[in-house]
């Protein structure tokens, strides 16, 4: 059983957001990690394989700048088996039109049976590139997936997952795409041995031509939405923070405040 | 790709159990208030499902002028690929301008899926959207190469931390999924009537329909913290689910008061998932919240902040919450929240004697 | 000559950052309040190969250098001296001499579980009489008159992973010469011993003062019968056996004393921005600031010296003076860095919550074992001298 896992390097928002003085984003400052939910679903990838491990491999994929080496080195460390790294000057300023277009662009020239991609990634939060990899693959896709079993022998997955109030248990025929919460695991750490192996071995990386994609649908031409205006969140003035000598102090600041916003 | 052929706000009238979702009525407002700004002033609701005819009415009296219904016994039960062919189908066939889509799980499940299907644009999670004009100053010299009358969709990244404001010039529909509670819905008009139009356009199951095994509602989700106006909200601070009783009596004070939570209690199992406010759980935006216990991590604040009145305790006077709050207390939350309960009652009382 | 670390190194230290910070940490004050060994996390760090770091693959290792290995034991010793500890003592002072003398059979039984977790590894060489002073040793191995045993009389005291060990290197006396000027000496040799030998049993659980976690125990030996192929090395090369794996120990514990100082200095930066007196952060009053960049800079310092051993660990044959200069530095630098962390935390320093105290009484023994800060001056001083 052939598995593609797809990551993307993003900055770590767990020590805060950082801007520069200009108020931009200040990545450089913040850690690059493997984005949370795409981990849960390198995991799950995993724990397929580790069910039956001759006959399963893993592959991780990343669309990003060279520097996303990195995160498919840690997924090599973490036990896939394989990288693909897709980077090329001419994808850059892709929407998630663009960006999913691309993807599929290289997996068309792959062999799988089960994509797993997060659900969303921290930087972007818009969860739209998984469901429109699998619209341009013409697969179907189950989003969401908080738990993933897969039966070989009926070629199906069979995903739980929540969909506001209640769970769906869904089964989808192989091949198809499943995207991955954070909830659905506990990702596996690396191990030492591991690191030093992932460095060793050789990540397979495609430019442009590599790409079963049309030119209109790639990189920053090919992106249907385009940014009018990027800036960064006025932030809500600072309200007032006390320290009450005693829990009664407390309250009645609490129900001052209350009253006179009229909510008791 | 005739742009001038697409007319028209649609919304995506989402219906789960044939009850519209409170998100449907809130894009019909939204959609009602963009179309006064266009050409084509018609707003029109998709309404996607099995038996769902009886939803027309309501969605006539929060603003929809026409409804198209996309009724088939395979579009009973949400699933991406039929509601994905129904709605990508209406796209192709009525054309509309702007294609709006609740994100909820549902909406942002089926936006990409039809995005990528009908070859747009879409612009995830809206919080503001406005008709305007792309770029939003001419270029010196390219002053004809402005564009206007521009769907312009603002949306929050990074858990809150930057918004970024989207257009879709060259594309049709412009379309968004929209956060839910974010916008209004109109008053309704008690016995408005939309023109409604029949659609199918055939649903033939094939390997892209996945199998629903099961269904099971959550017993739990009694109310919708969505929904509260004010809501007690506790993190790991609290200390054990027990304590959490505590909360429910402050909660228990207030009309539409609630209970719900930071994630790291869904993840010690305290609370139910339902619960959870944040990035991985819900946008609330009640009147008053109340952050007790709860560190505020930028993922918990991005689904609180709008929060009209921000009431925070927590004992580590350094907590990120205090950033956001309104009004920020440093106190050990077990000895204030009874008495804030044991107070509030007595002036509830005092005021009803009154 | 590169400071740099490289690629693969520092990933290996956010992998040891993140699971330290996520698995051990939590349980640090629990281990240090209970004693009660950290078994849990050493089962997680079993899965993770950390309990075969720098031993190679085909003997169930991790085939990694003794920098990733010292790496290791430094983060973890950030949030708790004990796991540190036990790793190191696992590692260094059980798998390190199998690795070195044992035979191919000794290597398969025994390193091999050891290096995959399996199983956990001690050390045996200080008796109530002999410390510093070896000769002191009055644990006796006897061949028996088949020669297919050794019987071990005697007892080991001190002994980290004391308990909680299933293959100890137990340092017994098999000889007793006399050198050129008549003075009987002792020779010594080393055994593996299993747990649940007959004729070995556990003493006194010792109640420290820091590293509460690590089970010391003592271990006594009453005619226990141990196979002759459990001789480690050669008969009579003990007590080279004994000093080349103490070598290797005081890289792991250096490492343990560097990662404990690192964890205080944090600790305290953290608590200088946030306190206030006089209405500023007393990060703010330059008493402070001097502090701390002499702890920073003690800290580099020590880091240098650490890694400098680890590296020449793996490429020269001779390392003791590197490591007895980095144990020693390292070991001086936490108590000093960990008793002025306290004093910067003022009396919330005193508390156990905020964890610097235990951090200073963690610091102390890493100045005491696998030899004294006096053995390694001794060490340094006599390769100056000779």
């Amino acid at each position: 059983m052939k598995i593609v896992v797809c990551v993307k390097q993003v900055p770590d928002t767990k020590g805060g957001v950082k801007f520069k003085p200009d108020g931009t984003l200040d990545r450089a400052a913040m850690l690059a990690i493997m984005n949370p939910d795409d981990k849960a679903g390198l995991e799950a990838a995993l724990r397929i394989k580790d069910e039956d491990p001759e006959n399963t491999t893993v592959t991780v994929v990343t669309m990003g700048l060279p520097k996303a080496d990195e995160v498919l080195r840690e997924a090599l460390a973490m036990g896939a088996d394989e990288g693909l790294l897709i980077t090329d000057r001419v994808l850059g300023g892709a929407d998630t039109w663009a960006t999913s277009s691309t993807i599929a662009g290289a997996l068309k020239n792959m062999e799988y049976d089960l994509i797993i991609t997060g659900r969303q990634a921290i930087d972007g939060d818009t969860a739209q590139v998984g469901p429109q990899i699998s619209e341009h693959l013409d697969i179907p896709v189950i989003s969401y997936a908080e738990e993933l079993k897969v039966d070989r022998a009926a070629k199906t997955v069979t995903v739980k997952r929540q969909f506001d109030d209640r769970y769906h248990i869904l089964t989808a025929k192989m091949p198809c795409l499943v995207t991955a919460l954070s909830e659905l695991n506990e990702p596996r750490y690396m191990t030492p041995g591991g690191i030093f192996d992932a460095f060793k071995k050789e990540v397979t990386v495609w430019g442009r031509d590599k790409l079963d994609v049309a030119d209109e649908n790639i990189g920053k031409a090919g992106s249907p939405t385009v940014i009018a205006k990027a800036s960064d969140k006025v932030a809500k003035g600072k309200g007032e923070v006390v320290t009450p000598d005693s829990p009664a102090e407390a309250v009645n600041y609490i129900v001052g405040k209350l009253t006179e916003k009229h909510v008791i | 790709m005739g742009l001038e052929e697409y007319k028209g706000v649609f919304i995506f009238a989402q219906q789960v159990d044939n009850e519209v979702s409170s998100i449907a009525l809130e894009l019909l407002g939204k959609a009602r208030d963009l179309a006064e700004n266009l050409d084509d002033k018609t707003v029109t609701a998709v309404l996607i499902g099995s038996e769902v005819g009886g939803l027309v009415d309501e969605l006539a009296e929060y603003g929809a002028d026409r409804v198209i219904v996309i009724d088939d016994p395979e579009l009973k039960e949400y699933r991406t690929e039929p509601y994905a062919h129904a709605l990508a189908s209406a796209i192709n066939e009525y054309k509309p301008e702007i294609m709006l889509v609740g994100a909820t799980a549902i909406g942002r499940d089926l936006g990409p899926r039809v995005s990528a299907r009908v070859h747009t644009g879409l612009t995830a999670d809206c919080t503001v959207l406005e008709i305007g004009d792309f770029p939003l100053v001419a270029v010196p010299g390219k002053e004809d190469e402005q564009k206007h009358k521009q769907l312009l969709m603002t949306r929050p990244a990074f858990g809150g931390n930057t918004i970024a404001t989207i257009a879709c010039p060259d594309y049709r529909p412009q379309m968004a999924t929209v956060r839910p509670g974010v916008m209004q819905k109109i008053e309704p008009k008690k016995g408005a009537k939309a023109e409604v139009v029949n659609y199918n356009p055939g649903f033939t199951p094939n390997d892209k329909y996945v199998t629903i095994e099961k269904v099971v509602k959550e017993v739990s989700n009694v109310a919708n913290i969505m929904d509260a106006k004010v809501l007690v909200s506790g993190g790991r601070g609290v200390g054990s689910p027990e304590n959490f009783d505590m909360l429910k009596d402050l909660a228990a004070l207030f009309k539409g008061g609630m209970v719900s939570c930071s994630r790291a209690v869904v993840d010690s199992g305290w609370m139910p998932k339902d619960m959870q406010v944040g990035q991985t759980g819900k946008t609330v935006r009640p009147h008053v919240y109340f952050a007790i216990g709860i560190s505020g991590a930028i993922q918990h604040v991005a689904g609180m902040e709008e929060s009209d009145i921000i009431i925070a305790i927590n004992k580590d006077e350094n907590a990120p919450i205090f950033e956001v709050a309104d009004y920020g207390i440093v106190g050990d939350l077990n000895k204030i929240v009874p008495e804030l309960t044991k107070k509030i009652k007595a002036e509830q009382e005092a005021k009803a004697n009154a | 000559m590169d400071f740099q670390l490289s690629k693969e190194h520092q990933m290996a230290r956010d992998l040891f950052r993140a699971f330290a910070e996520k698995e051990v940490k939590p349980l640090a004050i629990e281990v240090d309040e209970t004693h009660e060994f950290p078994r849990e996390t050493v089962k997680k760090m079993q899965k993770y190969g950390f309990m075969g770091i720098p031993i190679p693959k085909e003997y169930g290792g991790q085939g990694c250098d003794p920098l990733t290995y010292a790496m290791c034991v430094e983060e973890l010793a950030k949030v708790c001296g004990t796991t540190a500890v036990i790793v190191s003592a696992h590692t260094s002072l059980c798998c390190d001499p199998i690795m070195t003398y044992g035979t191919e059979e000794q290597k398969q039984k025994y390193l091999v579980p050891l290096a995959k977790g399996e199983k956990l590894g001690a050390f045996g060489l200080t008796e109530p009489g002999a410390g510093t002073d070896a000769q002191g040793v009055q644990t006796k191995a006897v061949l028996s008159e088949d020669g297919k045993e050794w019987i071990l009389n005697g007892s080991k005291c001190f002994i980290t992973n004391g308990k909680e060990a299933d293959v100890y290197i137990i340092i017994a006396y098999t000889d007793i010469v006399e050198d050129k000027r008549g003075r009987k000496q002792k020779k010594f040799s080393a055994f593996i011993v299993e747990k649940d030998t007959p004729g070995f049993t556990f003493g006194t659980k010792e109640n420290k003062m820091g590293i509460c976690g690590s089970s010391t125990y003592e271990l006594i030996f009453q005619d226990c019968h141990i196979p002759a192929e459990n001789l480690l090395g050669q008969r009579g090369k003990g007590f080279n056996i004994a000093m080349h794996t103490l070598d290797g120990g005081r890289i792991g514990i250096a490492a343990q004393a560097l990662g404990i100082a690192e964890g205080a200095l944090d600790r305290t930066v953290a608590y200088v921005k946030e306190r206030k007196q006089f209405g500023r952060a007393i990060g703010a009053f330059q008493n402070t600031q001097f502090q701390l960049a002499n702890m920073a800079t003690q800290c580099e310092a020590a880091r240098l010296l650490v890694y400098q051993a680890a590296d020449a660990k793996a490429n020269k044959s001779y390392y003791g003076v590197e490591a007895a200069k980095a144990k020693l530095f390292a070991a001086e630098v936490a108590m000093d860095v960990t008793t002025k962390a306290v004093q910067l935390h003022g009396g919330y320093g005193y508390i156990r919550e905020y964890e610097v105290e235990r951090m200073m009484r963690d610091a102390k023994i890493t100045e005491i074992y696998e030899g004294t800060s006096e053995v390694q001056r001794m060490v340094i001083s006599g390769a100056l001298l000779k």
